[in-house]
């Protein structure tokens, strides 16, 4: 059987477009050295270490972790190093947490990272491959038609893209660590920015942002000496399927269906609207929080948007969706699916700060990747797992 | 820990330039064998894992096509390493320990002929104040080639003859790329092409893939007649600066070794991910290969270098000696970044 494994530190660097002041180890030192300071250790405590990150291509350094093993305190430890595509920081995590949960290590330092300012993501995601059609339009012209369909299926109003980007960037100026801070937002300014790739405006994307963010990953023996409050991993999976076949529902994947099932079922959840209390979903483009609340299985078909009108998934909601201000507020990307575990993490110890949701007991981290069809998630929960 | 097998291993023919499949083409018929020869239907294996390189490929997210090769519908359980399929293999291991699932697909490729290998491991460097002056994989490996050399333990002749040994062994495998008799005085008559290394201390360049199936338990013995089972697997890094390493010797491999419970009884193979000549006498004395073990029989990376697959290769060639009852005990060695940067040690066992 697994063992319970639990977040006992949390750390993250402070999110921008440029960390110029800081070199890629000097990024991925600073979250990691939070973290530690969290969960109140050195790195000699460490047994392990588990990198994530988004393609090399995004910083021009190949399989960086050998670079950054004396960065992170890796020296004689087994280092791993982990790439799932946009899901990389939740699949990383859970990585990271398999090692605790095979009962090999004590306590694990994961770190995921991204320093976009190093190179352009656009030009890394539009390589001219034989054979291949090219997207030359990064991620937002790849997913915008997926959009598109969702619209057309559910029949969801204009708005509701605006109405989520309004939440999430409003959310971001109650967290210190987000990249975009902007306390003049208006539903208008969203609404008259440029149409990027249609239906996605300037205001309904994320940024592009370095960044970094760490966790220590512990067995229950450190999780009860913990200083801080642990926030227990109670379901935890991945799910991958092809990007592309005849027939594939790329709007609402099955992979997405099927990780989802797997974590309500390890951690005893049949009704996740009620029984979650704040979800960090990754939202990279407005639309997406609809879309996902229905693949998650908190919106029945369909009606995802609903949940955004009527105001279920606004700060003070029934459930809460990234209250951290999600990714549309930051978007260091190999980093961005960690910080929602991180963030889920944070919300269930209360140590969120100012965004921190009354109550929070249970909470899911989500993270996808590729052509929506790569799905790390887990749930985090303020008590220890019964089976435990 | 719970029992863990290797139950089968298949892999591509190592070629230096699969000019006309692409990445997919190579897998799909070496995955298919290592399935079927597992004997557990391919919806039934409970997690999979890869390794692989964006930077091999030139294109981001590289490991995406390789699951049309794998079959991964309905989706399945799933992960990646960006490091050699070795790892791959660990995470799998690990995953194994939860008791949760009970086999494992781990599979690994990479095409070195579609760009400049020498330019894409230069990359590998300190993006700030190495990889700016572009150093190449052999002459960073002929520094520490030298190294060894002034600390008198081995010379010349004594590299020489891990390359003798090793094309010699690499005729009984059809999977090799350079094999052959070569003459110990004709090698070293060669010129060096980065001082002291001449061209049969390096390895070929090579496209390859290869895939592995781990059951546990049970399953295992219900599946394979003699599984290989891992009796320890262990991984360890070294900072990456080479002036702050002792280069003559590893001591991430001896580290990982001692982690991996190889202890002080002798294994009948040692399958060492030994690029360089110089490595494998290296890695012979950090890990405590003794004289009687048959080292790199498949004749090693130095007559197969498919980089990503290479390292998994050792693990399936080393469990394959016991598959086929010629080994009882085995290890296998892989190992990542500059001049012995990481090593993984697997000890696997019979029955």
């Amino acid at each position: 059987m697994a063992q319970p494994c639990a977040v006992i530190g949390v750390g993250q660097t402070h999110y921008a477009a440029k960390r110029d002041d800081l070199s890629i180890a000097g990024v991925v030192r600073e979250a990691a050295s939070r973290a530690l300071e969290d969960a109140a250790l050195t790195w000699t405590d460490i047994d392990a270490v588990v990198l994530g990150k988004a393609p090399d291509m995004f910083e021009g350094v190949v399989m960086p972790e050998l670079y950054l093993a004396d960065a992170l305190g890796a020296a004689g430890k087994p280092m791993m190093r982990v790439h799932t595509a946009g899901s990389v920081g939740g699949s990383t995590a859970l990585v990271a947490a398999s090692l605790v949960q095979a009962g090999l290590h004590e306590r694990v330092l994961t770190v995921a990272f991204e320093k976009q300012s190093e190179s352009n993501a656009m030009w890394a995601l539009t390589p001219k491959i034989p054979f291949q059609p090219p997207v030359v339009a990064g991620a937002g012209g790849y997913f915008a038609p997926h959009i598109r369909e969702y619209i057309a299926r559910s029949n969801a109003p204009g708005d509701v893209g605006i109405r989520v980007a309004l939440k999430d960037r409003l959310n971001a100026l109650k967290n210190p660590f987000a990249h975009l801070h902007m306390p003049e937002i208006t539903f208008e300014m969203i609404d008259e920015s440029p149409m990027l790739w249609d239906p996605i405006r300037f205001h309904e994307t994320c940024p592009s942002s370095d960044g970094a963010c760490a966790l220590v990953l512990a067995s229950e023996t450190s999780a009860q000496s913990a200083p801080n409050p642990p926030a227990w991993v109670l379901g935890s999976a991945m799910r991958s399927e092809p990007i592309m076949f005849p027939g594939r529902d790329e709007v609402d994947p099955r992979a997405g269906r099927d990780c989802a099932a797997d974590v309500y079922q390890q951690a005893g959840i049949t009704n996740p609207l009620e029984q979650i209390d704040v979800a960090e979903i990754y939202v990279p483009f407005s639309w997406y929080e609809p879309m996902w609340l229905e693949n998650l299985g908190f919106a029945t078909d369909r009606r995802g948007w609903e949940l955004v009108l009527d105001g279920t998934t606004s700060f003070d909601g029934d459930l809460p969706v990234n209250p951290s201000g999600g990714v549309l507020s930051s978007n260091p990307i190999g980093a961005s699916g960690m910080i929602r575990f991180a963030e889920a993490a944070l919300q269930v110890r209360g140590m969120a700060g100012e965004h921190q949701v009354p109550d929070a007991h249970v909470a899911m981290g989500h993270a996808y990747g590729g052509g929506s069809q790569f799905f790390a998630m887990w749930i985090v929960g303020s008590e220890k797992p019964k089976a435990a | 820990m719970r029992e863990v097998a290797v139950v089968s291993f298949a892999q591509s023919p190592s070629v230096r330039s699969e000019a006309n499949r692409n990445e997919v083409e190579i897998l799909l018929p070496v995955v298919r064998e290592a399935v079927e020869r597992s004997g557990i239907p391919r919806k039934e294996i409970g997690f999979t894992c890869s390794g692989s390189c964006d930077y091999l490929a030139g294109q981001p997210f590289a490991f995406v096509m390789a699951l049309d090769a794998i079959g991964a519908w309905p989706p399945i359980r799933e992960s990646h390493v960006e490091m050699d399929g070795a790892w791959a293999l660990y995470e799998a291991w690990v995953r194994l320990q939860h008791g949760d699932v009970d086999s494992a697909l781990v599979y690994a490729f990479g095409k070195s002929s579609l760009g400049d290998i020498h330019d894409v491991l230069a990359l590998q460097l300190d993006p700030y104040y190495m990889s700016p002056l572009w150093p190449d994989t052999i002459s960073l490996a002929a520094l520490q080639a030298r190294a060894l050399l002034e600390s008198s333990k081995y010379s010349e002749r004594d590299m020489a003859q891990v390359a003798v040994r090793s094309r010699a062994s690499a005729k009984s495998n059809p999977n090799a790329q350079l094999t052959g008799d070569f003459s110990l005085d004709s090698l070293l008559a060669a010129p060096y092409i980065s001082s002291p290394l001449r061209k049969h201390d390096c390895p070929p360049i090579s496209d390859g893939a290869v895939a592995v199936v781990l059951a546990a338990g049970d399953l295992a013995r219900k599946v394979c007649a003699k599984p290989a089972w891992i009796r320890g697997i262990d991984h360890r890094i070294e900072p990456q600066a080479l002036g702050v390493r002792d280069l003559t010797t590893s001591a991430s491999s001896a580290l990982a070794a001692r982690k991996a419970g190889l202890g002080d009884r002798p294994v009948d193979v040692a399958e060492l991910h030994a690029p360089f000549t110089h490595h494998e006498l290296i890695l012979r004395d950090a890990i405590g290969i003794n004289g009687n073990t048959d080292i790199n029989p498949s004749g090693g990376a130095l007559a197969a270098n498919p980089v990503m697959a290479a390292g998994l290769i050792r693990i399936g060639e080393a469990a394959q000696r016991i598959m086929k009852g010629d080994a009882k005990r085995t290890l296998a060695h892989a190992t990542s970044g500059p001049c012995l940067q990481q090593n993984l040690v697997c000890v696997m066992e019979a029955a």
